[in-house]
């Protein structure tokens, strides 16, 4: 008897916890995002939908997804292959290009400020080159793109990692054999990589993509320090909802476009991604 | 045209491995540079007298000056929140392994059924974007008085530390025989006797590793800890609340403040981090 209720035992703490601050705040934030006072109402969603910056916010924040998650994925699969392959170094390598698993992503757009602000080192190099002759406001508000460019970089310098350490570690698991099989039958490297790597790798894959869009679609402390308000996104747009204008339900609905969007992404990743059971190693 | 192709097809094959170890070395090299010059830019900054920050253009020397670093900590409310941010993280990592153990424990000794239920309710954290729950748990903390307190944000912190210590823990002692805690029993120890004098020693090192990973998750988080913090921010909270308002210096020695502890910590579970994702990305 014992035997059998100790599981459950030692199971529910994590479960009375993941109950109680996982499942019901996400029930109450979307009782937040459609009810007034008690009452059904979709008033927020009209105001969060009616407000200016609410499309400039969401499409920022898709585009975003959308330059920096591919990078990313072809950057971590390039580094993994080189990595897995270095006989020499590997350890000290792998521990250089992990370092920014650790750096929030707060501290990154700090860090690409030094770069990219009027009097920072993207400036002093171009003007020490005499590329420019005037320091240039990179970040200014009138400079979108380069603003868009600056969170793009800080992004992939930072989250690549991650991406890196799910590839790294899933290469781990194919066995080695394959590869020497193949390299008997004359495989190129090339070809090596695209029928035996990546194919097994799939489930590395689809778990460092869910990861890193879901990540990815929440990005706000780097567009904070980088530029401030100028450049709208739906994680900025919730806090500045929810702090400064003290409007929890509109803030709440902003939540859920967050919500829908990263389940919508994950579920095409599961589909699109899916490996039989049969083919898992 | 013909003589170019004829003098690289005789290029021996040796002299091409060179050559393509050589490119290989490279690129690794210019990877690393791509890593490792952004900190160091920074570390110019946090390691330069103001003046020298807000000079034009920049020496790519720092200035070694500790005046910025006295500063930014002599600036109000820092310490506080430097104190803050290492009590939250402090917190969430013993109650994000004090909860998840004995699950990964449980996961990886024993089968019994609503074993997948839990599986799929840690998993799904992960299509979640957790720092959201800051804001209805906002409502809930001043119910329950809660708000603005450091342990108030460690369990939105906990929220999401507990599904990686539930899968590391559940990795780690998935290594561990369990033949070795069997062996334990028929010479007469108790479950938990075994589990103390055999299984412990052996996944401690791994447990302080997951530990510190949550510490870190904690310490670097920005989003919840500035919607649930008012008077006591911690660090993140409180450069972001300031960072529009905030002299250049100031913002990079906080930075660099942020990011020094963070280096530490991920030196000090390198060895861990690879087998720590292989099996938390299942």
């Amino acid at each position: 008897m014992e035997k059998r209720s100790l599981p459950y035992l030692l199971l529910l703490p994590a479960t009375l916890f993941l109950c109680v601050f996982f499942i019901y705040p996400f029930l109450l934030v979307a009782w937040q995002a459609v009810s007034q006072d008690g009452a059904l109402t979709l008033e927020h969603f009209r105001t969060m939908a009616g407000h200016w910056k609410f499309p400039t916010a969401f499409w920022n924040t898709m585009l975003l997804a959308l330059a920096v998650v591919p990078v990313q994925l072809a950057l971590a699969l390039f580094m993994a292959t080189l990595v897995t392959r270095m006989e020499k170094g590997r350890d000290l390598v792998l521990y250089i290009w992990t370092i920014p698993l650790g750096i929030s992503d707060l501290a990154a757009g700090i860090i690409w400020l030094a770069i990219f602000e009027q009097t920072g080192f993207l400036n002093s190099m171009l003007v020490g080159l005499g590329a420019v002759e005037q320091p240039v406001a990179w970040l200014g508000y009138q400079n979108k793109g380069t603003i868009f460019l600056a969170v793009v970089l800080a992004e992939i310098w930072r989250a690549t990692a991650i991406v890196l350490v799910i590839l790294v570690a899933g290469m781990g698991l194919i066995p080695k054999e394959y590869h020497e099989a193949a390299e008997v039958f004359g495989a190129s490297p090339w070809k090596r990589f695209t029928r035996i790597t990546v194919p097994l790798l799939r489930p590395s894959i689809q778990t460092a993509l869910i990861l890193r869009t879901i990540l990815a679609f929440e990005v706000f402390a780097v567009v904070i320090a980088l530029a401030g308000t100028n450049f709208p996104v739906l994680m900025g747009e919730t806090y500045h909802w929810q702090f400064n204008l003290q409007d929890r339900h509109v803030a709440a609905a902003y939540a859920l476009v967050i919500l829908a969007i990263s389940i919508a992404f994950t579920l095409v990743f599961l589909r699109t991604l899916r490996v039989p059971r049969e083919a898992q190693i | 045209m013909t003589a170019v192709t004829a003098r690289e097809t005789a290029v021996p094959a040796a002299d091409i491995r060179k050559r393509g170890r050589f490119l290989v070395a490279i690129t690794i090299l210019i990877l690393s540079v791509w890593v490792l010059a952004p900190i160091y830019l920074l570390a110019i900054n946090a390691l330069s007298s103001p003046a020298q920050v807000n000079a034009f253009p920049k020496s790519l020397v720092p200035g070694m000056e500790t005046e910025s670093i006295a500063f930014f900590l002599g600036f109000a409310g820092v310490l506080r929140a430097l104190g803050n941010s290492i009590l939250v993280a402090g917190i969430t990592m013993v109650l994000a392994i004090g909860l998840g153990a004995p699950a990964g424990y449980a996961l990886s000794r024993f089968d019994f059924r609503g074993k997948d239920a839990f599986r799929i309710m840690v998993l799904m954290t992960r299509a979640f974007p957790l720092p959201l729950l800051a804001l209805p748990l906002a409502v809930m903390f001043i119910r329950t008085g809660l708000d603005d307190t450091a342990f108030g944000l460690a369990l939105v912190h906990t929220t999401l530390a507990l599904p990686f210590a539930v899968l590391i823990t559940f990795s780690l002692f998935s290594g561990i025989p369990v033949e070795l805690e069997e062996a334990a029993w028929t010479l007469g120890c108790t479950r938990f006797q075994a589990f103390h004098k055999v299984v412990l020693p052996l996944v401690l090192p791994g447990i302080a590793a997951s530990a510190v990973f949550a510490f870190v998750i904690s310490w670097n988080e920005v989003f919840a800890a500035a919607v649930l913090t008012i008077q006591n921010r911690t660090l993140t909270a409180f450069l972001l609340q300031n960072i529009n308002v905030s002299p250049m210096h100031l913002k990079f020695a906080g930075g660099a403040m942020l990011v020094l502890p963070a280096l530490i910590f991920i030196f000090a579970v390198r060895r861990y981090l690879f087998a720590m994702w292989g099996i938390a990305s299942r």
